[in-house]
């Protein structure tokens, strides 16, 4: 099984404007401190974390949004820790990234079909739009959708479009970031039924980021826990549920609040 | 006779047909914590924002009471309204960051409506603001208190909110989706805050949610909404046994437990879906 | 469940009709003033001096808004002077337009040194005094429309330029901008594809707003003598005529001041009622 992802040592740090003096440069605040890790093709990875833990922005180096100040990703054998847009261009058809804020990731003045389709267009891939329709099809959209704006559709909905844009690509590997975060519970149910069932058809590989651990359970075949930058916890699903390594690990299992009057809460 | 009891609220979008609320019923016992779930759009944030006067303009209430201690506030005029809700209802709102007015310090915030409305002087407010710092667990109150709300982190901004829904002991408070915008850590510290507080105070509390993990740390009571309708109101204990609406057992299929991951995360299916819509049709049809 | 408030339908725009249609109605004079205006605008006949309006006594027939203190026909003066207005109108408005929303968008949207440089610009520009500034550029330009039109452009693009980058930079940080770095557009392409869009709305509103200004602003230069050299007529120079008859011929300023006032108003409810009637984004 060869690995889709290596991830050696990564370190990202970002330049703290807040407190940049008037010559020089600013002081940088390290958010991954050193992340080591390997994702195979066809599994599904979650990351876990709280806010400040640098899921997000692990998940962002993983599709060079952002660039890491030190380590390696390597990405099928490639090294892409510092390869420019041009040598990366043709890569990202392969990989790809769902965003959280259903409101803030679709273009609110372009048609659903447009935002589903442009990459596909710009990729020069063949016969866009039947594309496009195909990927509407797949995330259980119908194809009047493809005219509607963005504010016509509900939260779930538009993760769906979300979706459809990630996929229309036909990547290797899509990051989903907080995906569900702002879905109340039947929307959350769809997506993720949703997403299961394509990561399955389309063979795809993904990284899964959440706070919640509930989420992961079902969908994840391995587990990273993030915190303050480092891995604390690096297993398989069922390991990290049953016999959590980290104190951080049982601190966030222990918070979940499960549907039942019973679950001791202190 | 309950704090808060609603009989029969409907409400729609002005100038439409638009049902938003279908003759809602729910009660809130003094001391009593009842929890309001459904998906978004259901209604179960109107009904709070009905409570307090805070309705969008383009939703009217068209019948039904809210009594308030035994006052119908739909019937009281505006200025004795508001000054009722002032007096006795508070909130909690979702959003720490937008809830609190990033020019301002946070003392200042606190002892608002202490100074304005109750009439309090700013001595005593200000010694309210410190108690209520202590309550919900704030060390450095001198510190928090002269700060602005973006030198302090999300966790913190949301005890504030809290104690100064606490502030004027009021009788009764609507918690709107509280602990959404949080991490599951500071989620379980707020709800325990939450409890707590509104234990010792006696407060009756309507807690709105999506989440039923939530409702079953918080709650004694709950009422599970569908398109303004009410479709299960039963005791916590009871709902969580067995719920009796296909409904909202589906609601708790769809909610995840990592302890049981295939009965969690399951869509609601289409055949419960038709059937509640076919409830929401029949109001309809009975109320024309 | 939808959100209740999509249902919520906007207004039709009778702003946009009735704007639009008074901008028309000038433009078609400007363009036609030759052949609709009843009498030659230049011509003087002191015998035919200050005539009242049609429906007042002492009207002579063919002077339908009276005559001023030269006896030259105020309605087709209003006429010709719409020509000067909507030039300057269209001609300052767009250039202003085009070069501050560029760098606005540049600004905002790549930030860096580019940033640095085009916002250091517009703070350094808009510390001139910009009356001091108009008259100064006028006086080395030489009178003339020419002029007008630099001076106007030379001053209001900071305006452009600030606006615009401002929303640029909120744009910026949307997901959907992100999403298009993801997929591989290039820097340029998702400006121009998913930041100008949404930007749009607000140049349009700005653009109809600049044109106002500059009419306002040639009325201004006109009713100070800095404006165009000839002998044409101005609405500005036409209210500065007629302040000296305003007791005995008060439609001399009145009517050019009306025409000015509506169309710097038509101008202003142009930009918010295209914006009501053709942006897809229900707010």
């Amino acid at each position: 099984m060869t690995d889709l992802y290596t991830v050696t040592d990564l370190h990202l740090s970002v330049p703290d404007l807040t407190r940049k003096p008037i010559l020089g440069p600013a002081p940088r605040i390290e958010i991954l401190k050193g992340i080591s890790f390997a994702l195979p093709k066809g599994k599904i990875l979650g990351i876990v974390g709280g806010s400040g833990s640098g899921k997000s922005t692990l998940g962002r180096a993983m599709v060079r949004l952002m660039e890491p100040t030190a380590g390696s990703i390597g990405f099928d054998g490639q090294d892409i820790t510092h390869a420019p847009e041009a040598t990366l261009r043709p890569l990202r058809r392969r990989f790809q990234m769902i965003f959280q804020d259903p409101m803030s990731s679709l273009n609110p003045r372009h048609r659903v079909g447009q935002i589903v389709q442009s990459p596909v267009a710009l990729h020069g891939l063949a016969d866009p739009q039947a594309r496009m329709l195909e990927a509407l099809d797949q995330v259980g959209l119908g194809r009047s959708y493809a005219n509607r704006f963005p504010h016509e559709l509900s939260g779930g909905q538009r993760q769906r479009v979300g979706i459809a844009r990630a996929i229309a690509l036909r990547p290797d590997f899509i990051l989903a970031d907080e995906i569900v975060s702002g879905l109340d519970v039947s929307s959350q149910a769809q997506v993720l039924t949703l997403l299961e069932r394509l990561v399955a058809d389309l063979g795809l590989t993904l990284a899964f980021i959440s706070h919640d651990l509930s989420v992961i359970r079902r969908l994840c075949s391995h587990v990273l826990v993030l915190h303050q930058g480092v891995i604390v916890e690096n297993a398989p699903t069922a390991q990290v549920f049953a016999r959590p390594q980290a104190d951080y690990t049982r601190d966030l299992l222990r918070a979940i609040p499960l549907p039942d009057p019973d679950q001791p809460w202190d | 006779m309950s704090f808060l009891v609603i009989r029969n609220l409907t409400a729609r979008l002005k100038g439409t047909d638009q049902r938003l609320l279908r003759g809602v019923s729910l009660d809130v016992a003094a001391g009593e914590v009842r929890g309001l779930v459904g998906e978004s759009g259901a209604g179960k944030s109107m009904i709070g924002k009905a409570i307090l006067g805070t309705l969008p303009k383009a939703v009217e209430i068209t019948g039904g009471e809210i009594l308030l201690d035994g006052t119908d506030l739909l019937r009281l005029p505006p200025a004795r309204r508001r000054s009722l809700i002032g007096a006795t209802a508070a909130l909690i709102p979702q959003d720490p960051l937008t809830a609190l007015n990033p020019s301002r310090r946070i003392g200042g915030q606190i002892t608002d409506r202490l100074v304005d409305i109750l009439g309090w002087t700013r001595a005593r407010a200000d010694a309210r603001a410190r108690e209520l710092l202590d309550e919900v667990q704030i060390p450095d109150a001198d510190r928090v208190l002269g700060a602005y709300p973006h030198e302090l982190s999300g966790g913190m901004r949301q005890r504030i909110l809290i104690a100064s829904a606490f502030a004027a002991e009021p009788k009764l408070i609507i918690a709107d989706e509280p602990t959404t915008a949080l991490d599951v850590t500071v989620q379980k510290q707020i709800l325990r805050l939450i409890g707590a507080m509104q234990a010792r105070h006696g407060t009756a509390l309507l807690f709105v949610t999506h989440d039923l993990g939530v409702v079953s740390k918080v709650c004694q009571s709950l009422s599970i909404l569908y398109g303004g309708l009410v479709v299960e109101d039963t005791l916590a204990r009871d709902f969580f046994a067995g719920p009796r609406h296909a409904y909202s057992r589906a609601l708790l299929a769809a909610t995840p437990k990592y302890t049981d991951p295939q009965a969690s995360l399951v869509p609601v299916p289409e055949a419960v879906l038709a059937e509640v819509q076919a409830e929401v049709a029949a109001y309809d049809g009975r109320a024309t | 469940m939808a959100d209740a408030r999509a249902m919520v339908r906007r207004r039709a725009g009778p702003r946009l009709w009735l704007s639009a249609g008074w901008i028309v109605l000038i433009a078609l004079a400007a363009l036609l003033a030759p052949w609709l205006a009843p009498k030659d605008p230049l011509a003087q006949d002191m015998f035919m001096g200050r005539l009242p309006p049609f429906w007042m006594d002492g009207a002579e027939p063919g002077f339908w808004l009276g005559t001023d203190s030269l006896g030259r026909d105020v309605l087709s003066r209003i006429l010709h002077g719409a020509r000067i207005a909507l030039i300057v109108a269209v001609v300052a408005g767009t250039l202003t337009c085009v070069i501050g929303a560029t760098l606005g968008l540049l600004a905002g949207f790549l930030r860096g040194w580019v940033d640095v440089v085009i916002s250091r610009l517009i703070d350094i520009w808009m510390a001139f005094p910009p009356v001091l500034f108009s008259i100064l550029l006028i006086a080395v330009l030489g009178p003339g429309l020419m002029s007008i039109i630099i001076a106007i452009v030379v001053i209001d693009w900071t305006r452009f330029a600030r606006v615009v980058r401002a929303e640029a930079m909120r744009q910026g940080a949307m997901d959907y901008v992100a999403s298009a770095q993801v997929a591989g557009r290039s820097r340029i392409g998702t400006m121009l594809t998913e930041i100008l869009p949404n930007v749009l709305p607000t140049i349009v509103v700005l653009l109809t707003l600049e044109m106002g200004i500059a009419v306002i602003v040639e009325a201004i230069l006109s009713f100070v003598n800095l404006s165009i050299s000839t002998d044409d007529p101005t609405w500005g120079g036409m209210i500065a005529e007629g302040r000296t008859s305003i007791h005995q011929a008060w439609w001399v300023l009145v009517f050019p001041l009306v025409t000015l006032f509506l169309t710097v108003l038509a101008f202003s409810q142009l930009g918010e009622g295209l914006k009501d009637r053709y942006d897809p984004v229900l707010r």
